[in-house]
């Protein structure tokens, strides 16, 4: 069964150098970190390749950053899917024909549910279990440690072939910093405590940031507060969820299909939103800087109509907050008594020592295909994508690849260190075409130029078989 | 992958143009104590309808325990109208059925019914595939069934429905009454679907890496057998054959036989892991 080779087959434990009582020697099976939605199909995939895996979740259901029952969940009461369901689902494993073309978070949960029991999986999750160190053990291999949730109870030790890092990017906030933020009297929250549009009736809100998740506070926030002031860096283009009578990603896609190139694209995306939108500048928004493609898109059909209501005031960036007002870079001052940050979350592996993901000590893993880094043949990460798209595809195709990487190391050692080699020559590669290149989004991808890449070293490696 | 092609995956066509959702008939047989056997999905071939597996075989594999289902494919049986239907459309019904019951299913084809399987195979990691009397495509099996029913087969080259004769679908074992009977009940394809039948491109590999098994008879008179033997080839190992029997094998008088040895090649399926 073992194939360390470092061991010699040696079962008494003063031979293993590091082998101490305790660890609980777990052979060839493969440990999945989390059981959100790239964990699960991290499961499913490392299963249907034929490994043994250990899932562990720190809460006691699936479902992770989508299940809102999750204290770490980020979801609000509304939350919709902002790409239509052929982006979203896992691509062997379709959402049902009747459900709408963005279903809400709780269709998502059952969604989840239902991949779960489907392909039998939660017998493979051990829930209410947080790990709280990977650290490399001899032959590639890894010793996770683990305890319940909460830091009740004994700390385990359990030694894997592989470790699959699935804990998610949307749960720690990342809160900005502004002059005299302290001392502000009114309530400050991030959009990670932002629950329900009943937190914002009869208020005067005040809501940073023009990510998918600003934009939908603010549109509540147009329907139920006070007064809602939106404040973003810069213009924006806002793309409606509809155009053309289709999903918007539906119809950029067609556009993609026919590999139109992206000057055009981007004049047929300038053209139809001149047509379905209108002029942003009219409503009072300032001017996009850049294209539409050269950022994160936005999809939010609601945001402009509710500025062309004057429920929503659009203004720029914040420069510093006062007691009981705030002080904008125009020289403009508002007195919101309810300030949200929708300021994005930040990845965190805090159960890996800083350098493991090739990470220089500022939190940003280096990796190859946003999954492998450098010389740690047996680590991998998913999910770990910011895509102009659905995430689950992505996710799904990564822990194929991770699958079939792992599975190689025992059919064809040469192949598979060829693929490390690879790694290292590849790590820190973008596939985002334009993009610029943005603190916000470093892993932001392409979702066609991303599983273009995929598709390529999936090829390669399938010639090996 | 045996079954050639290579794993696709940028799906330009999925993602910008999804297949229509059409009103889906399925019928369902349940074994009456709950067990851990897998859900098993019928589909029928062109022309027939979910009904063609309530004859006989949804209600046996139920009560040898597996959880039974049978879809009609959009424009068959009870299912809504398309006259327009791709075979992406009725692989996408096939999926579609798959992914809604509760656990991994195992994928059974007749006839064309098989090609679909084959191209559902491809969006769905079924526990096992199964092809019956299997119709995948080409001009090899036009040609012999232009040479064996030339008239009844001639529409089909232009898009049309064949004229099945009572030979070709059943052996002699069969009354007449019934043999008759059935064919009245026969529909057929969408021109576009017969169409694609005669060129049918080459399948994307089979997600999942599921067994696979092909079975027919010798006295097949629309299935060629050498078109058994090629689609027993390529999905690994010689066909399981039962001489004597006609085309339409969950029909036909020895309709047990067939799914006997289905079910008992399921059974001896080693579960994953």
């Amino acid at each position: 069964m073992t194939t360390s080779t470092d061991q010699g087959g040696s079962g008494s434990g003063d031979t293993a150098y590091r082998l101490e009582p305790d660890v609980s020697d777990r052979g060839e099976t493969v440990c999945v970190i989390g059981a959100g939605a790239s964990g699960l199909t991290a499961v499913k995939n490392l299963r249907e390749h034929g490994f043994d895996v250990d899932c562990y979740e720190r809460e006691t259901g699936i479902g992770g950053a989508w299940n809102w029952r999750h204290d770490r969940s980020p979801v609000y009461a509304s939350t919709h899917l902002i790409s239509s369901k052929p982006f979203t689902q896992f691509p062997d494993f379709p959402m049902p024909d009747d459900w709408p073309d963005y279903p809400h978070h709780s269709l998502l949960l059952a969604y989840f549910e239902r991949y779960t029991d489907h392909f039998d999986l939660r017998p493979h999750i051990w829930f209410g279990t947080e790990v709280i160190r990977v650290e490399p053990a001899e032959g590639d291999r890894w010793d996770v440690t683990t305890r319940s949730t909460g830091g009740y109870g004994t700390e385990r030790t359990s030694r894997y072939a592989a470790v699959v890092v699935a804990n998610g990017h949307n749960w720690s906030p990342k809160m900005p910093g502004y002059e005299g933020l302290a001392d502000f009297r009114g309530e400050v929250i991030h959009a990670s405590a932002y629950k329900d549009a009943k937190q914002l009736r009869d208020r005067k809100v005040l809501v940073v940031g023009a990510g998918n998740t600003g934009c939908d506070i603010a549109v509540e926030a147009a329907q139920t507060a006070a007064a809602c002031w939106h404040s973003t860096r810069r213009g924006y283009w806002y793309a409606p969820k509809y155009v053309l009578g289709r999903p918007a990603d539906q119809v950029n896609d067609a556009a993609l299909r026919m590999r139109l190139p992206i000057w055009l694209r981007q004049w047929l995306f300038h053209r139809i939103l001149r047509l379905t939108v209108g002029d942003l500048t009219r409503y009072g928004l300032p001017r996009p800087d850049h294209k539409v493609y050269e950022t994160h898109p936005i999809a939010n059909s609601q945001l402009v109509y509710y500025v062309g209501h004057g429920r929503i005031t659009p203004v720029p960036d914040v420069a510093r907050f006062d007691r009981y007002d705030v002080e904008l870079t125009d020289g403009r001052r508002v007195e919101p008594d309810l300030v949200v940050f929708a300021t994005g979350y930040l990845p965190r592996f805090e159960f890996l020592a800083p350098g493991l993901l090739g990470d220089e000590g500022n939190g940003r893993p280096s990796l190859y295909l946003n999954a492998f880094p450098a010389g740690r043949p047996t680590l991998a990460v998913t999910g770990l994508v910011q895509p102009d798209s659905g995430i689950f595809p992505i996710s799904h195709w990564q822990s194929v690849l991770i699958a079939r990487v792992l599975r190689l190391r025992h059919t064809d050692p040469r192949r598979a260190e060829a693929f490390a080699e690879r790694v290292r020559a590849g790590v820190g590669q973008r596939y985002a075409g334009r993009v610029k290149e943005s603190s916000r989004h470093w892993f932001e991808v392409g979702h066609v130029d991303y599983l273009r890449a995929v598709q390529r070293v999936l090829d390669g490696l399938e010639k090996a078989a | 992958m045996s079954q050639g092609g290579r794993l696709r995956i940028l799906r330009g066509r999925d993602w910008a143009d999804p297949v229509r959702p059409v009103r889906r008939e399925v019928l369902t047989a349940t074994p009456e104590a709950a067990g851990d056997r897998p859900p098993v999905l019928f589909v029928p071939g062109f022309g027939y309808g979910a009904w063609a597996f309530e004859e006989h075989w949804l209600e046996h594999a139920a009560q040898r325990g597996f959880p039974a289902y049978a879809v009609s494919l959009r424009g068959h049986g009870g299912s809504g109208a398309a006259p327009e239907a791709t075979l992406r459309a009725y692989a996408h019904d096939v999926v579609q059925v798959a992914a809604s019951l509760p656990r991994q299913a195992v994928l059974v084809g007749h006839g064309a019914g098989a090609l679909v399987v084959t191209r559902a195979l491809a969006r769905y990691p079924a526990r096992a595939g199964v092809l019956v009397a299997p119709v995948l495509g080409g001009p090899a099996v036009l040609a012999a069934n232009l040479r064996r029913n030339p008239f009844g087969a001639l529409p089909a080259l232009f898009g049309r429905r064949v004229r099945w004769k009572r030979r070709q679908l059943f052996s002699t074992g069969l009354p007449a009454e019934a043999a008759q009977a059935y064919l009245g009940r026969l529909g057929g394809a969408s021109g576009r679907a017969q169409w694609q039948l005669l060129r049918p491109g080459a399948a994307e590999p089979a997600v999942g890496n599921p067994r696979m098994l092909v079975l027919g008879s010798p006295d097949d008179r629309v299935v060629p057998a050498s078109a058994l033997d090629r689609a027993a080839q390529r999905y690994g190992g010689a066909p399981l054959l039962f001489p004597g029997m006609g085309h339409a094998m969950m029909l036909d008088a020895r309709w047990r036989e067939p799914i006997e040895a289905i079910l008992d090649w399921l059974e001896k399926l080693p579960t994953r892991g």
